[in-house]
């Protein structure tokens, strides 16, 4: 296992950058190097276990944002339907990362609102179950697929206990350069991995959330806003009888 | 029993060759199949983000539990040194290995990068099993074909034995490996059941043994070999004793599921309101894929004919096809239980909203590559009992039995 944690990021970003030379325009992947220039020098290490808390009474009926802004920073909204699709199978095939879920609980008939997404576990069926090892955990935790191994072989979907996953139904023409994406690879959601290797310390959908549903932060840091809220408020992990050590956790469901 | 003689498919060359252009035509088009979703992305297909292996799923798993399940014959005869099946253990291993690979052609073509086969070669995961199968298919082909050679070589005969039971245990392991790629899938209720390993290999047995039957008696059929019936009779009561296996595991696993509350809802959607589901389960896996085969092989006048003993190996493998594809496929729409307790009012991603099931249609292209995998088995078996002698001369009953009296 540690072999496939220790991952460095250099590594994948190395990969990732000869990706985005293959694929989008010159001047773009110059512009992309540059701004890789400082923090990414340094290999990511467990030292920091990234991960969220999320206050599903502050998550708003209705409410998208999260959603819309994930799909704008990771460009799946770039993801066209292609011609001549059927529109009710295309929206069960398109790729999505984050999800607004509604509930109510079967006893009780509380209504409870949340968004889902790759919880990020600590020991994630996804990547015990990946043939090739694409399916990888990095030492910070973050859990994502590397798509230049991938084999599209959807295992990890079937595997994967919060239907988290999506695979690239279709020939994607425009991606952006730190989100690649191809026809027939896997993908999930990365904590927005590009922001964290660039020194940010946020992700889309929380930056995105006016009802502040979403912490997001250092799980190993005792004095990180999330660390502190976790201390706080009771919560828990979805399936926690799976004891998979998820690294995003839910208050009031 | 007296020494047995095998000798190469003699049927006229131009029906040979018709077969072969007909099976060729059967794979080209699945090949363009293939390619056709391959060029275009997995949205022409019936699959979603919510059903992920579809109809390709259906026919290459099929396949590959059959391939273990051919080998049986070879098996019965050398390492449990059944006299009477040794005759029948070249085309055994023959088939063990075409329906390996027919299967495996499926499973690849539908991969999404079936171009990085290499990638799935070179790079591995140990703690997957499906790595492990990887390993475990291609070393069955290897083991089989050193099998055969020492099967067909006399000179090597010696060692036949020890291939044989290694080719055996080997295959026992495949097929449990194969059933173990659901088996891992924990969070899904239709396969977090530990009953499901030793059900694919005993429904292996059923599958490989219907399709053996088949080729046997079509292959003899068309250059005029006899295939009597002590031969014949034997191989259709173990069918009936594999189709009665099956259908013991299969009470055992729903009646072991029913007796978790966890897993009500999943068999009340696989037993009771599942539609297509339930429906496959009960006309296709019961009915015709185990009740009916073994009325037909137990019946004591159609149990005896040509025609009945036919009617049962095709009603296995069209009961097989209907028992993957639930399994597969039912496993998949019925909705995960991500959140326990509650009821998903909606979402923005298909969590079985309301409970409702997935959707899932097969379409046309998935099935053409699907039948793509069951023509090249089927292609390849012709010619390698065209090329070398697989077929036995005669399974007459005089052959078989020396003491045999003609009634
Ligand atoms: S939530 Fe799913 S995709 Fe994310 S780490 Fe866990 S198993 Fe993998
Ligand atoms: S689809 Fe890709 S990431 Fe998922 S299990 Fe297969 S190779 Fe691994």
């Amino acid at each position: 296992m540690s072999s496939v944690n220790d991952r460095g990021r250099r590594d994948f970003l190395k990969k990732s950058a000869i990706a985005a030379s293959m694929t989008v325009a010159p001047g773009v992947v110059l512009q992309t190097l540059q701004a890789r220039a400082e923090p990414r020098t340094t290999a990511v290490t467990s030292k920091v276990r990234w991960g969220m808390l999320i206050d599903t009474n502050k998550c708003a009926d209705g409410c998208n944002d999260c959603v819309a802004a994930c799909d704008k920073e990771n460009g799946i909204d770039l993801v066209n339907k292609p011609e001549g699709a059927d529109d009710a199978l295309w929206e069960r095939q398109r790729p999505h990362w984050i999800r607004h879920v509604k509930l109510k609980d079967n006893i009780t008939g509380r209504i409870t609102n949340l968004p889902m997404m790759c919880q990020h576990c600590e020991y994630p069926p996804c990547v015990d179950v990946c043939p090739t090892g694409a399916s990888f955990k990095r030492a910070d935790g973050i859990v994502m697929v590397d798509r230049h191994i991938c084999i599209g072989c959807r295992y990890c979907m079937m595997a994967c206990p919060y239907k988290a996953r999506s695979f690239i139904h279709a020939e994607v023409a425009e991606k952006l350069t730190h989100t690649p994406r191809g026809k027939g690879c896997v993908e999930s959601c990365n904590f927005c991995v590009h922001r964290l290797d660039n020194g940010q310390t946020t992700t889309a959908c929380q930056d995105a959330c006016k009802h502040k549903a979403i912490v997001f932060g250092d799980l190993n840091d005792p004095g990180s806003e999330v660390s502190k809220a976790l201390k706080q408020y009771p919560s828990v992990q979805i399936r926690d009888d799976l004891k998979l050590n998820t690294g995003v956790r839910y208050t009031n469901i | 029993m007296k020494k047995v003689h095998f000798s190469e498919w003699g049927i006229e060359s131009p029906k040979y060759w018709g077969l072969l252009a007909l099976l060729g035509v059967v794979i080209a088009i699945s090949g363009g199949a293939a390619w056709y979703m391959e060029h275009n992305g997995h949205w022409v297909t019936g699959m979603t983000n919510q059903i992920v292996w579809g109809t390709p799923h259906v026919f290459a798993i099929f396949l590959i539990v059959a391939a273990s399940g051919a080998l049986n014959v070879a098996s019965i005869g050398t390492a449990f040194d059944k006299r009477l099946y040794k005759p029948l253990g070249r085309l055994s291993g023959l088939l063990a290995i075409t329906l390996l690979v027919g299967g495996l052609a499926v499973l690849v073509l539908d991969l999404g990068r079936a171009d990085r086969l290499l990638v799935a070669m070179t790079h591995y995961n140990f703690k997957s099993i499906f790595a492990w199968n990887i390993f475990l298919y291609t070393g069955f082909m290897a083991i089989v074909a050193i099998y055969l050679w020492f099967m067909m070589d006399r000179r090597m005969n010696k060692y036949y034995k020890p291939a044989g039971i290694g080719a055996f245990l080997w295959r026992i392991i495949l097929t449990t490996g194969t059933g173990s790629i659901f088996g891992f899938i924990v969070a899904r209720q239709g396969y977090d059941a530990a009953i499901l390993a030793p059900m694919f290999v005993i429904m292996s047995f059923a599958y490989g043994l219907a399709i053996y039957i088949l080729v046997l008696l079509y292959a003899a059929k068309l250059d005029g070999r006899e295939v009597g019936d002590k031969v014949l009779f034997r191989l259709k009561n173990l069918l009936g004793v594999f189709a009665a296996s099956v259908f013991y595991f299969t009470l055992v696993y729903h009646l072991t599921n029913l007796y978790g509350t966890e897993n009500h809802e999943y068999e009340r959607f696989i037993l009771l309101d599942g539609g297509v589901y339930t429906a496959l389960f009960w006309i296709g896996w019961v009915f015709v894929g185990n009740l009916l085969p073994i009325a037909l092989v137990y019946h004591p006048s159609i149990g005896k004919t040509r025609g009945g003993i036919i009617a049962a190996a095709t009603a296995v493998v069209l009961g097989g096809l209907a028992t993957i594809y639930v399994v597969v496929i039912g496993g998949q729409a019925f909705p995960m239980a991500i959140f326990p307790g509650k009821t998903v009012l909606s979402s923005g991603f298909f969590d079985g909203v309301n409970g409702q099931p997935f959707l899932y249609s097969p379409s046309l292209p998935e099935v053409l590559l699907g039948i793509g995998g069951l023509a090249l088995t089927l292609l390849l078996t012709f010619i390698g009992i065209r090329v070398l002698q697989f077929l036995p001369v005669t399974l007459s009953d005089e052959a078989m039995d020396p003491h045999h009296v003609k009634s």
